[in-house]
């Protein structure tokens, strides 16, 4: 398959294209999606191609253009919705939790609805505590829903592909800082299937596992550690749900300790459950209780200094990566 | 199974005009059966959960659903016997569904509040008050996507006025003329509240300051509302956009089954009222004689026969199975 570099967006944006020519039935909605291709380009030149009929701008709707998107996944249209900034999917939760959801298993199998919301996650833009939230865990929490969270240009274009092609309601979360991110990506078409782990890197004697944002994060930390002596695994679980509770377990069996990474709230949140699922399955096998990293209980804040300390970094996961393996100095 | 209420849609074209209002009388009487017999189940603790009865609001679901095509879409609400049966439900797989059978509608996962039946197109019916407006306006996006001619009706109680979602869906119908009528059933009261208390302004106004078509009607007189309906049908369907139906009616029973204390919100003699010169049954029936299109008798024995309708789906109904446990997770996902 051809192979070239291209950007988290431009993956994103080649993802929705071929899916839109593969089938008439796909079509987005959201706000300022069409002329302005979203305030992170990543539209730019699909309504010059499929025109404004399926390439939808809405007024500032969030709840009400969800709604749309609902019915008209029931009743036979396959819509990407586009919800800017992740912070905002607060107002769409009703047509998410109470609608999409539960049609399939309230109507005894009889609908369905074929949606993917796609919107954005991450701090350290300096965007303040409306704008950065990683709320992903939210969605995970809901049956009925399947939350993707990509962490590189390759896995932004297969997941995606695979989220419009799928018969329930998908939320595609992006790391708005990753859009630059380069990475080789096939031209051609491929998918990669929901609930299938990835092992970024592979080490011997400490898993970090990571999802989106944290995936990057934790491929710094593994090279940090690889001069101390430390072989850093690096597990991608790629979908919250589905989750790839094997791989996660495998790994942690092999390495016997794990640390995991995800940039939504630690408090009940995706490190929680994925801490719970590895001590459950590798109990006997763990020389070390789950340490969990995620942003700290707080409002995301403005300032730099105070926003860059919420979120765990290459610095402070080697770190804690070096004392959960007993170097202390 | 017993046999579903004559479908609505069946040879409409070349129905007289007294076929039409018979059958329509016989869609009322089949909705008012239907719900005495809930009321009796539901009593005699057959039936889990609650029930939410339409007795008295029957000329608003009839007179709208007598103006659709099968294919038409409806979504509905809690309060929705009605709107199912007279988009052509069976009422023995209704029943099912109330009582949590494995031959309900839902495989007896919904229950009375989700009704749903892609056959009749309808697309569910909601516990979640004004939660249904985004799918029936979705249904319309679609419906005008693929050029299918299809119409969305979307009812709604008064109380559903309170939800923003509402008005951030007739926006984007009136914006992008989209095949969808709202349908607000005015039954007077959000649950034990005087919609007087909660509603600023008119419920009207609301449609005109979108630029939206509304009328209103009396929701008691089928022909009445079929009159307005078959209209924003017609526009509907032939790219005029969406409509607002404002159907002023009554709920005879309290809120649900169990609210039987309700003089503190509404008095006896407004209940009375209602039920004796505004009876949509009687308001019907009344108008059948004067056409010369039926007598007592001919009447009575449409009732006799709902009657023996509805006896026969409700013992289906409890001697059917419940769904195997092994059912509880299927469904999660498609």
């Amino acid at each position: 398959m051809p192979e070239r570099e291209i950007t988290f967006a431009q993956a994103v944006r080649e993802a929705l294209a071929e899916e839109m020519r593969r089938d008439s039935r796909v079509c987005i909605i959201g706000e300022d999606v069409a002329e302005a291709g979203t305030p992170f380009k990543v539209l730019s030149g699909l309504v010059e191609e499929f025109g404004a009929g399926r390439v939808v701008d809405t007024p500032i709707s969030e709840a009400g253009f969800t709604g749309v998107a609902v019915g008209a996944a029931m009743t036979g249209l396959r819509p990407v919705v586009d919800i800017m900034f992740g912070d905002f999917i607060t107002l769409t939760m009703d047509q998410m939790v109470n609608q999409a959801a539960k049609v399939h298993y309230m109507s005894g199998g009889h609908w369905k609805v074929p949606m993917v919301m796609r919107t954005t996650l991450g701090a350290t833009r300096r965007s303040a505590a409306q704008h950065s939230q990683s709320l992903h865990a939210w969605f995970s929490h809901v049956p009925g829903l399947k939350v993707v969270l990509p962490s590189t240009p390759f896995d932004a274009k297969g997941l995606l592909k695979t989220a419009i092609r799928d018969e329930n309601p998908v939320v595609f979360f992006e790391d708005k800082m990753m859009y630059k991110l380069k990475g080789p990506v096939p031209e051609d078409d491929y998918t990669i299937p929901l609930g299938v782990a990835d092992v970024k890197r592979a080490g011997d004697d400490i898993t970090l596992v990571a999802t989106s944002s944290m995936v990057q994060v934790a491929l710094g930390a593994a090279i940090m550690l690889e001069k101390e002596g430390i072989s850093a695994e690096v597990v991608d679980p790629r979908t919250t749900w589905p989750l790839d509770e094997k791989t996660l377990i495998d790994s942690a069996k092999k390495t016997s300790r794990v640390i995991v990474l995800d940039e939504g709230y630690g408090r009940y949140g995706v490190t929680s459950e994925l801490a719970a699922v590895i001590a459950e399955g590798a109990f006997y096998d763990l020389d070390a209780p789950v340490k969990r990293m995620g942003a700290m209980h707080v409002p995301i804040p403005f300032s730099p200094p105070l926003e860059d300390a919420t979120v765990p970094t290459e610095q402070t996961v080697f770190e804690a990566a070096r004392l959960l393996c007993g170097k202390n100095q | 199974m017993t046999t579903a209420t004559s479908n609505p849609q069946a040879g409409r074209e070349a129905a007289t005009d007294q076929q039409k209002w018979l059958h329509a009388y016989r869609q009322m009487v089949s909705i008012r059966l239907f719900e005495e017999q809930v009321n009796e189940v539901y009593t005699r603790a057959l039936m889990p959960g609650l029930a939410h009865l339409y007795s008295g609001e029957e000329a608003v679901a009839v007179g709208i659903c007598e103006a659709l095509r099968i294919d038409d879409y409806i979504t509905s609400t809690h309060r929705g016997h009605g709107h199912c049966l007279a988009k052509g439900a069976s009422p023995d797989r209704m029943f099912a569904e109330l009582l949590g059978k494995e031959a309900g509608y839902c495989r007896g996962k919904g229950g009375s509040m989700h009704i749903a039946d892609p056959a009749t197109g309808n697309l569910g019916a909601n516990a979640i008050v004004g939660g249904s407006v985004g799918i029936a306006t979705g249904a319309a996006f679609a419906a005008k996507t693929l050029g299918n001619d299809r119409v969305a009706v979307c009812f709604f109680g008064e109380g559903a006025l309170g939800q923003g979602s509402l008005y951030e869906v007739m926006n984007l119908a009136q914006l992008w003329k989209l095949p969808v009528i709202y349908v607000c059933e005015n039954n007077q009261y959000n649950e034990y509240t005087h919609f007087t208390e909660t509603t600023a302004g008119t419920i009207l106004g609301r449609a005109a300051a979108f630029g939206i078509e509304g009328a209103r009607v009396d929701g008691q007189d089928v022909r009445a509302v079929n009159e307005v309906a078959a209209r924003f049908v017609q526009r509907a369907r032939s790219g005029g956009g969406p409509a607002f139906l404002q159907c002023d009616t009554y709920r005879y029973s309290g809120h649900h089954v169990g609210d039987i204390n309700r003089e503190y919100y509404r008095s006896k003699q407004e209940e009375q009222l209602w039920k004796t010169d505004r009876d949509p049954i009687k308001v019907l029936s009344k108008w059948l004689y004067e056409q010369g299109y039926a007598d007592a008798t001919s009447l009575d024995r449409i009732t006799s026969e709902v009657r023996a309708t509805m006896e026969t789906a409700v013992k289906f109904a409890i001697a059917t199975p419940y769904p195997s446990v092994d059912e509880v997770e299927k469904h999660v996902y498609a």
